[in-house]
Protein backbone atom coordinates (compact mmCIF):
# COMPACT_ATOMS: atom_id res chain seq x y z
CA UNK A 1 0.00 0.00 0.00
CA UNK A 2 1.25 3.41 -1.06
CA UNK A 3 2.06 5.97 1.86
CA UNK A 4 0.42 9.16 2.47
CA UNK A 5 2.83 11.95 0.35
CA UNK A 6 1.95 14.15 3.12
CA UNK A 7 2.62 11.85 6.63
CA UNK A 8 3.47 8.35 6.93
CA UNK A 9 0.02 6.63 7.11
CA UNK A 10 -1.43 4.53 4.65
CA UNK A 11 -2.78 6.44 1.83
CA UNK A 12 -6.69 5.59 1.34
CA UNK A 13 -7.71 8.46 -0.84
CA UNK A 14 -6.33 8.82 -4.22
CA UNK A 15 -7.35 12.64 -5.49
CA UNK A 16 -6.96 12.70 -9.14
CA UNK A 17 -6.63 15.65 -10.49
CA UNK A 18 -6.29 17.21 -14.88
CA UNK A 19 -3.67 19.80 -14.63
CA UNK A 20 -3.11 21.70 -17.69
CA UNK A 21 -4.54 18.31 -19.62
CA UNK A 22 -2.05 16.40 -17.76
CA UNK A 23 -3.54 13.23 -14.72
CA UNK A 24 -2.00 13.72 -11.59
CA UNK A 25 -2.82 11.67 -8.90
CA UNK A 26 -1.97 12.83 -5.26
CA UNK A 27 -1.78 9.57 -2.73
CA UNK A 28 -2.88 11.08 0.66
CA UNK A 29 -4.47 9.31 3.80
CA UNK A 30 -7.84 10.35 4.95
CA UNK A 31 -6.74 13.08 7.27
CA UNK A 32 -4.61 14.50 5.27
CA UNK A 33 -6.58 14.31 2.06
CA UNK A 34 -9.67 15.87 4.52
CA UNK A 35 -7.44 19.22 4.86
CA UNK A 36 -6.16 19.26 1.72
CA UNK A 37 -9.72 19.43 0.13
CA UNK A 38 -10.46 22.05 2.58
CA UNK A 39 -7.12 24.21 2.19
CA UNK A 40 -8.38 24.20 -1.74
CA UNK A 41 -8.74 28.11 -1.51
CA UNK A 42 -4.75 28.53 -0.51
CA UNK A 43 -2.88 25.85 -2.36
CA UNK A 44 0.37 24.86 -1.36
CA UNK A 45 2.56 26.29 -4.27
CA UNK A 46 4.20 22.81 -4.89
CA UNK A 47 0.70 21.20 -5.41
CA UNK A 48 -1.52 21.04 -8.29
CA UNK A 49 -4.04 23.34 -9.21
CA UNK A 50 -7.21 23.64 -6.96
CA UNK A 51 -9.54 25.01 -9.76
CA UNK A 52 -8.75 21.38 -11.41
CA UNK A 53 -11.66 18.62 -11.05
CA UNK A 54 -11.37 16.46 -8.54
CA UNK A 55 -12.16 12.61 -8.36
CA UNK A 56 -11.98 10.60 -4.97
CA UNK A 57 -12.27 7.22 -5.91
CA UNK A 58 -11.53 5.70 -2.63
CA UNK A 59 -14.11 7.20 -0.96
CA UNK A 60 -16.91 5.24 -3.83
CA UNK A 61 -18.85 3.15 -1.30
CA UNK A 62 -19.85 0.29 -3.56
CA UNK A 63 -16.30 -0.24 -4.06
CA UNK A 64 -15.08 -0.04 -0.39
CA UNK A 65 -17.93 -2.86 -0.31
CA UNK A 66 -15.48 -4.91 -1.71
CA UNK A 67 -12.39 -4.16 0.07
CA UNK A 68 -11.08 -7.61 1.72
CA UNK A 69 -9.17 -7.19 5.01
CA UNK A 70 -5.43 -9.34 3.90
CA UNK A 71 -4.71 -10.03 7.05
CA UNK A 72 -8.40 -11.92 8.14
CA UNK A 73 -10.49 -11.97 5.08
CA UNK A 74 -13.06 -9.78 6.52
CA UNK A 75 -15.08 -7.66 3.42
CA UNK A 76 -15.97 -4.13 4.31
CA UNK A 77 -19.76 -5.25 3.12
CA UNK A 78 -19.05 -7.88 6.18
CA UNK A 79 -18.60 -5.56 8.65
CA UNK A 80 -21.29 -3.26 7.70
CA UNK A 81 -23.91 -6.25 8.31
CA UNK A 82 -22.56 -7.66 11.54
CA UNK A 83 -20.83 -4.18 12.94
CA UNK A 84 -17.75 -6.40 14.13
CA UNK A 85 -14.14 -6.15 12.73
CA UNK A 86 -12.49 -9.43 12.10
CA UNK A 87 -8.77 -8.22 13.38
CA UNK A 88 -7.06 -5.08 14.30
CA UNK A 89 -5.81 -4.77 10.59
CA UNK A 90 -8.64 -3.74 9.48
CA UNK A 91 -8.69 -0.09 11.15
CA UNK A 92 -5.93 0.27 8.28
CA UNK A 93 -7.53 -1.72 5.53
CA UNK A 94 -10.94 0.11 5.72
CA UNK A 95 -9.44 3.18 7.33
CA UNK A 96 -11.17 5.78 4.54
CA UNK A 97 -14.43 4.34 5.37
CA UNK A 98 -13.96 4.02 9.55
CA UNK A 99 -12.02 7.33 10.33
CA UNK A 100 -15.57 9.25 9.39
CA UNK A 101 -17.30 6.34 11.01
CA UNK A 102 -14.96 7.26 14.12
CA UNK A 103 -15.15 11.00 14.01
CA UNK A 104 -19.09 10.53 13.66
CA UNK A 105 -19.33 8.31 17.18
CA UNK A 106 -16.64 9.90 19.43
CA UNK A 107 -16.29 12.82 17.69
CA UNK A 108 -11.99 12.51 17.40
CA UNK A 109 -9.97 10.45 15.13
CA UNK A 110 -6.94 9.85 17.88
CA UNK A 111 -6.15 8.43 21.22
CA UNK A 112 -5.22 10.69 23.83
CA UNK A 113 -5.50 7.63 26.59
CA UNK A 114 -3.13 5.13 28.14
CA UNK A 115 -1.10 3.18 26.29
CA UNK A 116 0.77 -0.26 26.51
CA UNK A 117 4.17 0.31 28.35
CA UNK A 118 5.28 -1.93 25.99
CA UNK A 119 5.20 0.25 23.18
CA UNK A 120 8.81 0.97 21.84
CA UNK A 121 9.94 3.82 24.07
CA UNK A 122 10.27 6.95 21.47
CA UNK A 123 6.83 6.37 20.10
CA UNK A 124 5.73 6.22 23.59
CA UNK A 125 7.06 9.47 24.19
CA UNK A 126 5.74 11.17 20.80
CA UNK A 127 2.78 9.83 22.21
CA UNK A 128 2.67 11.47 25.54
CA UNK A 129 3.18 14.85 23.50
CA UNK A 130 -0.41 13.88 22.14
CA UNK A 131 -1.81 13.51 25.72
CA UNK A 132 0.03 17.14 26.81
CA UNK A 133 -1.75 18.78 24.04
CA UNK A 134 -4.92 17.38 24.52
CA UNK A 135 -4.69 18.01 28.12
CA UNK A 136 -3.59 22.21 27.12
CA UNK A 137 -6.79 22.53 25.01
CA UNK A 138 -8.86 21.27 28.19
CA UNK A 139 -7.00 23.78 30.20
CA UNK A 140 -7.50 26.45 28.20
CA UNK A 141 -11.11 25.59 27.65
CA UNK A 142 -11.84 25.42 31.44
CA UNK A 143 -9.64 28.99 31.55
CA UNK A 144 -6.95 27.93 33.56
CA UNK A 145 -3.91 30.05 32.11
CA UNK A 146 -1.64 29.79 34.63
CA UNK A 147 -1.85 25.37 34.23
CA UNK A 148 -1.93 26.18 30.60
CA UNK A 149 1.46 28.50 30.63
CA UNK A 150 3.18 26.11 32.48
CA UNK A 151 2.34 22.98 30.74
CA UNK A 152 2.69 24.96 27.20
CA UNK A 153 6.93 25.34 28.41
CA UNK A 154 6.74 21.69 29.61
CA UNK A 155 5.74 20.52 25.96
CA UNK A 156 8.18 22.25 24.09
CA UNK A 157 11.22 21.21 26.20
CA UNK A 158 9.47 17.65 25.01
CA UNK A 159 9.65 18.58 21.37
CA UNK A 160 13.38 19.75 21.83
CA UNK A 161 14.15 16.47 23.37
CA UNK A 162 12.50 14.52 20.69
CA UNK A 163 13.88 16.40 18.42
CA UNK A 164 17.46 15.55 19.62
CA UNK A 165 16.39 12.10 20.03
CA UNK A 166 15.65 11.39 16.43
CA UNK A 167 17.64 13.28 13.75
CA UNK A 168 15.89 10.93 11.26
CA UNK A 169 12.66 12.36 11.82
CA UNK A 170 13.95 15.26 9.69
CA UNK A 171 13.64 12.47 6.65
CA UNK A 172 9.96 12.45 6.59
CA UNK A 173 7.62 14.94 4.63
CA UNK A 174 6.94 17.87 6.72
CA UNK A 175 3.17 17.62 8.00
CA UNK B 1 -15.64 -20.45 45.26
CA UNK B 2 -18.13 -22.57 43.67
CA UNK B 3 -21.33 -21.77 42.29
CA UNK B 4 -23.36 -23.82 45.24
CA UNK B 5 -21.67 -21.23 47.68
CA UNK B 6 -21.66 -18.14 45.43
CA UNK B 7 -25.81 -18.54 45.35
CA UNK B 8 -26.05 -18.17 49.24
CA UNK B 9 -23.60 -15.55 49.60
CA UNK B 10 -24.06 -11.52 48.14
CA UNK B 11 -21.18 -9.61 46.76
CA UNK B 12 -19.11 -6.63 48.36
CA UNK B 13 -20.77 -4.32 45.74
CA UNK B 14 -24.43 -5.46 47.38
CA UNK B 15 -23.60 -4.42 50.72
CA UNK B 16 -24.94 -1.26 50.45
CA UNK B 17 -21.81 1.04 51.46
CA UNK B 18 -19.97 3.82 50.86
CA UNK B 19 -20.38 6.99 49.61
CA UNK B 20 -23.92 8.36 48.26
CA UNK B 21 -25.43 4.66 49.07
CA UNK B 22 -28.48 5.47 49.17
CA UNK B 23 -28.66 6.35 45.69
CA UNK B 24 -25.54 5.22 44.28
CA UNK B 25 -25.96 1.09 44.25
CA UNK B 26 -22.69 0.62 42.74
CA UNK B 27 -19.66 1.87 40.28
CA UNK B 28 -18.19 -0.29 37.91
CA UNK B 29 -15.67 0.27 35.22
CA UNK B 30 -14.40 -2.11 32.62
CA UNK B 31 -11.59 -2.33 29.80
CA UNK B 32 -12.02 -3.96 26.51
CA UNK B 33 -8.53 -5.18 25.47
CA UNK B 34 -7.45 -7.46 22.49
CA UNK B 35 -4.25 -9.32 21.82
CA UNK B 36 -2.31 -8.63 19.02
CA UNK B 37 -1.65 -11.55 17.31
CA UNK B 38 -4.70 -13.45 16.77
CA UNK B 39 -8.15 -12.41 14.55
CA UNK B 40 -11.06 -10.46 16.53
CA UNK B 41 -13.78 -13.21 17.61
CA UNK B 42 -16.00 -12.90 14.44
CA UNK B 43 -13.20 -14.04 12.45
CA UNK B 44 -11.76 -17.09 15.12
CA UNK B 45 -12.55 -20.23 14.63
CA UNK B 46 -13.01 -22.73 17.23
CA UNK B 47 -9.22 -23.67 17.58
CA UNK B 48 -7.66 -20.19 17.96
CA UNK B 49 -10.90 -19.75 20.65
CA UNK B 50 -9.52 -22.97 22.45
CA UNK B 51 -6.33 -21.52 22.14
CA UNK B 52 -6.96 -17.54 23.19
CA UNK B 53 -9.47 -19.20 26.41
CA UNK B 54 -6.29 -21.85 27.20
CA UNK B 55 -3.60 -19.66 27.56
CA UNK B 56 -5.18 -16.27 28.75
CA UNK B 57 -6.96 -18.57 31.40
CA UNK B 58 -4.16 -19.94 32.98
CA UNK B 59 -2.12 -16.70 32.83
CA UNK B 60 -5.02 -14.78 34.46
CA UNK B 61 -5.30 -16.97 37.61
CA UNK B 62 -1.60 -16.90 38.20
CA UNK B 63 -1.64 -12.56 38.06
CA UNK B 64 -0.26 -11.18 41.44
CA UNK B 65 -3.72 -10.42 42.84
CA UNK B 66 -5.92 -10.84 45.74
CA UNK B 67 -6.13 -14.32 46.33
CA UNK B 68 -8.51 -16.09 45.93
CA UNK B 69 -9.48 -15.83 42.34
CA UNK B 70 -11.73 -18.90 40.58
CA UNK B 71 -11.96 -19.47 36.94
CA UNK B 72 -14.60 -21.07 34.99
CA UNK B 73 -14.93 -22.31 31.79
CA UNK B 74 -17.93 -20.82 30.65
CA UNK B 75 -18.85 -23.14 28.29
CA UNK B 76 -18.63 -26.04 30.12
CA UNK B 77 -21.38 -24.81 32.74
CA UNK B 78 -24.92 -25.29 32.64
CA UNK B 79 -27.38 -22.80 31.34
CA UNK B 80 -28.71 -22.24 34.76
CA UNK B 81 -25.19 -21.58 36.10
CA UNK B 82 -24.23 -19.30 33.29
CA UNK B 83 -27.48 -17.40 33.80
CA UNK B 84 -27.07 -17.20 37.99
CA UNK B 85 -23.57 -15.12 36.79
CA UNK B 86 -25.61 -12.53 34.56
CA UNK B 87 -28.07 -12.18 37.41
CA UNK B 88 -25.03 -11.73 39.66
CA UNK B 89 -23.67 -8.94 37.00
CA UNK B 90 -20.61 -11.23 36.85
CA UNK B 91 -20.35 -12.09 33.35
CA UNK B 92 -22.63 -9.97 30.49
CA UNK B 93 -25.24 -11.82 28.32
CA UNK B 94 -22.76 -11.85 25.56
CA UNK B 95 -20.65 -14.04 26.80
CA UNK B 96 -23.07 -16.05 28.79
CA UNK B 97 -24.97 -16.56 24.82
CA UNK B 98 -21.42 -16.62 22.83
CA UNK B 99 -20.60 -20.22 21.69
CA UNK B 100 -17.01 -21.81 21.63
CA UNK B 101 -14.36 -21.70 24.46
CA UNK B 102 -14.71 -19.17 26.66
CA UNK B 103 -14.43 -18.10 30.39
CA UNK B 104 -14.20 -15.80 33.05
CA UNK B 105 -11.96 -14.81 36.24
CA UNK B 106 -14.00 -13.95 39.71
CA UNK B 107 -12.47 -12.60 43.07
CA UNK B 108 -14.05 -13.90 45.82
CA UNK B 109 -15.84 -10.64 46.99
CA UNK B 110 -16.58 -10.43 43.59
CA UNK B 111 -15.39 -7.45 43.19
CA UNK B 112 -12.72 -8.09 40.09
CA UNK B 113 -14.56 -10.42 36.48
CA UNK B 114 -12.27 -10.56 33.96
CA UNK B 115 -14.02 -12.26 30.82
CA UNK B 116 -12.31 -14.10 28.19
CA UNK B 117 -13.50 -14.45 24.13
CA UNK B 118 -16.71 -12.15 24.88
CA UNK B 119 -16.73 -9.50 22.21
CA UNK B 120 -13.12 -9.12 23.01
CA UNK B 121 -10.64 -11.25 24.10
CA UNK B 122 -11.23 -9.52 26.82
CA UNK B 123 -13.10 -7.44 28.68
CA UNK B 124 -12.00 -6.84 32.55
CA UNK B 125 -14.35 -4.88 35.25
CA UNK B 126 -13.92 -3.46 38.48
CA UNK B 127 -17.07 -3.31 40.75
CA UNK B 128 -17.73 -1.46 44.15
CA UNK B 129 -20.65 -0.39 46.01
CA UNK B 130 -21.50 2.99 46.28
CA UNK B 131 -19.87 6.55 44.42
CA UNK B 132 -16.48 4.93 44.23
CA UNK B 133 -15.19 5.29 40.32
CA UNK B 134 -11.40 6.11 41.50
CA UNK B 135 -11.19 3.29 43.37
CA UNK B 136 -12.81 1.17 39.97
CA UNK B 137 -10.18 3.17 38.12
CA UNK B 138 -7.05 2.50 40.03
CA UNK B 139 -7.68 -1.44 40.54
CA UNK B 140 -8.47 -2.00 36.57
CA UNK B 141 -5.78 0.55 35.41
CA UNK B 142 -3.22 -1.89 37.44
CA UNK B 143 -4.93 -4.79 36.61
CA UNK B 144 -4.39 -3.98 32.51
CA UNK B 145 -0.82 -3.38 33.74
CA UNK B 146 -0.29 -6.85 34.99
CA UNK B 147 -2.09 -8.62 32.26
CA UNK B 148 -0.02 -6.14 29.83
CA UNK B 149 3.00 -7.24 31.43
CA UNK B 150 1.86 -11.11 30.05
CA UNK B 151 0.50 -10.21 26.66
CA UNK B 152 0.75 -7.93 23.63
CA UNK B 153 -2.34 -6.50 23.15
CA UNK B 154 -3.51 -4.41 20.08
CA UNK B 155 -2.74 -1.15 20.01
CA UNK B 156 -2.28 1.68 17.70
CA UNK B 157 -0.74 5.24 18.08
CA UNK B 158 -3.47 6.92 16.34
CA UNK B 159 -6.24 4.63 17.30
CA UNK B 160 -5.65 3.10 20.73
CA UNK B 161 -6.36 -0.14 21.92
CA UNK B 162 -8.14 -1.60 18.99
CA UNK B 163 -11.70 -3.51 19.69
CA UNK B 164 -13.82 -5.30 17.80
CA UNK B 165 -16.32 -2.81 17.30
CA UNK B 166 -15.53 0.83 16.94
CA UNK B 167 -17.92 2.22 19.66
CA UNK B 168 -15.38 1.02 21.85
CA UNK B 169 -11.20 2.29 20.39
CA UNK B 170 -9.22 4.34 22.05
CA UNK B 171 -9.60 4.08 25.99
CA UNK B 172 -11.86 0.76 25.60
CA UNK B 173 -13.31 2.23 28.77
CA UNK B 174 -17.41 1.83 29.81
CA UNK B 175 -17.80 3.74 32.99
CA UNK B 176 -20.73 3.74 34.73
CA UNK B 177 -22.79 4.05 37.31
CA UNK B 178 -25.51 2.24 38.73
CA UNK B 179 -28.38 4.65 40.44
CA UNK B 180 -31.67 4.39 42.26
CA UNK B 181 -34.19 6.82 41.68
CA UNK B 182 -37.68 5.95 42.30
CA UNK B 183 -38.47 9.51 43.29
CA UNK B 184 -38.06 10.84 39.65
CA UNK B 185 -39.85 7.84 38.51
CA UNK B 186 -42.79 8.94 40.35
CA UNK B 187 -42.44 12.49 39.63
CA UNK B 188 -42.28 11.73 36.04
CA UNK B 189 -38.74 14.00 36.01
CA UNK B 190 -36.44 10.90 34.98
CA UNK B 191 -37.35 11.98 30.86
CA UNK B 192 -35.64 15.56 31.63
CA UNK B 193 -32.71 14.13 33.27
CA UNK B 194 -31.85 11.75 30.03
CA UNK B 195 -32.33 14.30 27.84
CA UNK B 196 -29.83 16.45 29.54
CA UNK B 197 -27.45 12.82 29.78
CA UNK B 198 -28.26 12.36 26.94
CA UNK B 199 -27.15 16.00 25.60
CA UNK B 200 -23.10 15.51 26.88
CA UNK B 201 -23.14 11.67 25.28
CA UNK B 202 -23.72 9.67 28.02
CA UNK B 203 -25.81 6.79 28.25
CA UNK B 204 -28.92 5.81 30.16
CA UNK B 205 -29.47 1.66 30.44
CA UNK B 206 -32.44 -0.04 32.93
CA UNK B 207 -30.75 -2.74 34.99
CA UNK B 208 -30.33 -5.82 33.24
CA UNK B 209 -29.74 -5.22 30.05
CA UNK B 210 -30.33 -2.30 26.90
CA UNK B 211 -34.16 -2.06 27.23
CA UNK B 212 -36.15 1.08 28.01
CA UNK B 213 -38.22 0.12 30.95
CA UNK B 214 -35.96 0.19 33.98
CA UNK B 215 -36.51 -2.98 36.40
CA UNK B 216 -36.83 -1.59 40.01
CA UNK B 217 -35.64 1.86 38.84
CA UNK B 218 -32.31 1.39 38.56
CA UNK B 219 -30.93 3.02 36.06
CA UNK B 220 -26.86 2.75 34.64
CA UNK B 221 -25.36 6.30 33.35
CA UNK B 222 -22.50 5.56 31.82
CA UNK B 223 -19.94 7.06 28.94
CA UNK B 224 -20.56 6.78 25.15
CA UNK B 225 -17.33 7.78 23.62
CA UNK B 226 -14.18 6.39 24.42
CA UNK B 227 -11.62 8.16 21.83
CA UNK B 228 -10.04 11.17 21.85
CA UNK B 229 -10.37 11.61 25.81
CA UNK B 230 -8.09 9.91 28.57
CA UNK B 231 -9.49 7.69 31.08
CA UNK B 232 -9.52 10.96 33.70
CA UNK B 233 -11.46 12.78 31.44
CA UNK B 234 -14.28 10.31 30.91
CA UNK B 235 -14.36 9.14 34.77
CA UNK B 236 -14.88 12.99 35.69
CA UNK B 237 -17.19 13.43 32.89
CA UNK B 238 -19.32 10.80 34.81
CA UNK B 239 -18.24 11.94 38.02
CA UNK B 240 -19.65 15.30 37.31
CA UNK B 241 -22.88 14.59 36.25
CA UNK B 242 -23.59 11.91 39.12
CA UNK B 243 -24.00 14.56 42.13
CA UNK B 244 -26.52 16.40 39.72
CA UNK B 245 -29.00 13.63 39.54
CA UNK B 246 -28.77 12.73 43.23
CA UNK B 247 -29.44 16.29 43.98
CA UNK B 248 -32.51 16.29 41.91
CA UNK B 249 -33.28 12.42 43.11
CA UNK B 250 -33.18 13.65 46.64
CA UNK B 251 -35.22 17.19 45.80
CA UNK B 252 -38.03 14.91 44.28
CA UNK B 253 -38.18 12.89 47.49
CA UNK B 254 -38.49 15.73 49.60
CA UNK B 255 -41.28 17.20 47.52
CA UNK B 256 -42.98 13.70 47.59
CA UNK B 257 -42.60 13.32 52.02
CA UNK B 258 -43.84 17.15 51.81
CA UNK B 259 -46.80 17.03 49.79
CA UNK B 260 -48.37 13.85 50.56
CA UNK B 261 -46.42 12.19 53.42
CA UNK B 262 -49.57 9.81 54.79
CA UNK B 263 -49.78 8.90 51.15
CA UNK B 264 -46.53 7.80 50.57
CA UNK B 265 -45.96 6.24 53.49
CA UNK B 266 -48.93 4.36 53.01
CA UNK B 267 -48.05 3.29 49.64
CA UNK B 268 -44.37 2.68 51.17
CA UNK B 269 -45.93 0.23 54.32
CA UNK B 270 -48.48 -1.48 51.63
CA UNK B 271 -45.32 -2.77 50.03
CA UNK B 272 -43.70 -4.14 52.26
CA UNK B 273 -46.60 -5.64 53.36
CA UNK B 274 -46.90 -7.04 50.03
CA UNK B 275 -43.82 -8.71 50.39
CA UNK B 276 -43.90 -10.17 53.96
CA UNK B 277 -47.37 -11.57 52.61
CA UNK B 278 -47.72 -12.21 49.14
CA UNK B 279 -48.04 -16.19 48.50
CA UNK B 280 -47.21 -16.01 44.63
CA UNK B 281 -45.55 -12.92 42.95
CA UNK B 282 -43.57 -12.16 39.86
CA UNK B 283 -40.46 -10.86 39.40
CA UNK B 284 -41.26 -7.38 37.81
CA UNK B 285 -43.74 -6.75 40.83
CA UNK B 286 -40.77 -7.60 43.37
CA UNK B 287 -38.96 -5.29 41.95
CA UNK B 288 -41.23 -2.82 41.65
CA UNK B 289 -42.42 -3.35 45.37
CA UNK B 290 -38.90 -3.53 46.99
CA UNK B 291 -37.83 -0.72 44.88
CA UNK B 292 -40.80 1.42 47.19
CA UNK B 293 -39.12 -0.16 50.39
CA UNK B 294 -35.39 0.86 49.72
CA UNK B 295 -37.18 4.36 49.26
CA UNK B 296 -38.90 3.78 52.29
CA UNK B 297 -36.24 3.14 54.33
CA UNK B 298 -34.12 5.78 52.92
CA UNK B 299 -36.68 8.06 54.20
CA UNK B 300 -36.50 6.20 57.46
CA UNK B 301 -40.09 5.15 57.08
CA UNK B 302 -39.13 1.93 57.70
CA UNK B 303 -36.88 0.84 60.51
CA UNK B 304 -36.41 -2.83 60.77
CA UNK B 305 -34.98 -3.60 57.78
CA UNK B 306 -31.24 -3.10 56.29
CA UNK B 307 -30.34 -1.74 52.75
CA UNK B 308 -27.91 -4.72 52.03
CA UNK B 309 -30.22 -7.11 52.46
CA UNK B 310 -33.31 -5.73 50.15
CA UNK B 311 -30.12 -5.13 47.49
CA UNK B 312 -29.31 -8.56 47.82
CA UNK B 313 -33.41 -9.02 47.26
CA UNK B 314 -32.97 -7.34 43.64
CA UNK B 315 -30.73 -10.18 42.80
CA UNK B 316 -31.48 -13.44 44.80
CA UNK B 317 -35.66 -13.33 43.87
CA UNK B 318 -34.31 -13.37 39.58
CA UNK B 319 -35.10 -16.53 38.12
CA UNK B 320 -32.17 -18.32 38.60
CA UNK B 321 -31.03 -17.63 41.84
CA UNK B 322 -34.00 -18.35 43.02
CA UNK B 323 -34.03 -22.46 41.05
CA UNK B 324 -29.98 -22.27 42.47
CA UNK B 325 -31.51 -21.64 45.92
CA UNK B 326 -34.18 -24.14 45.79
CA UNK B 327 -32.34 -27.00 44.34
CA UNK B 328 -34.38 -27.44 40.96
CA UNK B 329 -35.44 -26.55 37.82
CA UNK B 330 -39.01 -24.56 38.23
CA UNK B 331 -42.05 -22.89 35.34
CA UNK B 332 -42.63 -19.61 35.90
CA UNK B 333 -45.61 -20.15 37.66
CA UNK B 334 -43.43 -22.50 40.18
CA UNK B 335 -41.19 -19.92 40.54
CA UNK B 336 -43.60 -16.95 41.55
CA UNK B 337 -44.33 -19.32 44.45
CA UNK B 338 -40.80 -20.04 45.22
CA UNK B 339 -40.02 -16.39 44.78
CA UNK B 340 -42.95 -15.68 47.52
CA UNK B 341 -42.15 -18.15 49.84
CA UNK B 342 -38.26 -16.54 49.65
CA UNK B 343 -39.52 -13.00 50.43
CA UNK B 344 -41.47 -14.20 53.14
CA UNK B 345 -38.80 -16.24 55.30
CA UNK B 346 -36.23 -13.27 54.32
CA UNK B 347 -38.11 -10.40 55.65
CA UNK B 348 -39.40 -12.18 58.48
CA UNK B 349 -36.17 -12.07 59.74
CA UNK B 350 -35.25 -15.62 59.06
CA UNK B 351 -32.61 -16.74 56.34
CA UNK B 352 -33.95 -19.46 54.41
CA UNK B 353 -30.80 -21.60 54.92
CA UNK B 354 -31.56 -22.12 58.81
CA UNK B 355 -34.01 -25.05 59.94
CA UNK B 356 -37.60 -24.08 60.06
ZN1 LIG C 1 -1.38 11.73 5.82
ZN1 LIG D 1 -8.70 -8.06 9.22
Amino acid sequence: MKKCRRCSKPATLHITEIVNSEVQTLHLCEGCAQSYLSQQDQPDPDEMSPAAAKLIEGADLDELDHIVCPNCGISFREFRSQGRLGCPHDYIAFEAELMPLLENIHGATQHCGKCPKRAPDSSQRQYELIKLRNELRSLVEGEKYEDAARLRDQIQSLEVELAEDQPEANDKDDD
Amino acid sequence: MDLETLTHKSGEWLKGQGPESDIVISSRIRLARNLAQYPFLSRADDRVRVEIEESLGQKLIDLPLKKPLSYFKVHTLENIDRQLLVERQLISRELSDNHGSRGVVLSDEENVSIMVNEEDHLRMQVIHSGLALDECWNEIDRIDDLIESEVTYAFSQQLGYLTACPTNVGTGIRVSVMLHLPALVVTKEIQKVFQALHKISLAVRGLYGEGSQAMGDFYQISNQVTLGKTEEQLIQQVKEVVPRIIFYERQARTALVKDNREGLHDQISRAYGILKNAQTISSEETMHLLSSVRMGINLGLIDDLEIPTVNELFIHTQPAHLQKIKGTPLESGERNVARASYLRQRLSGRHPGEVN
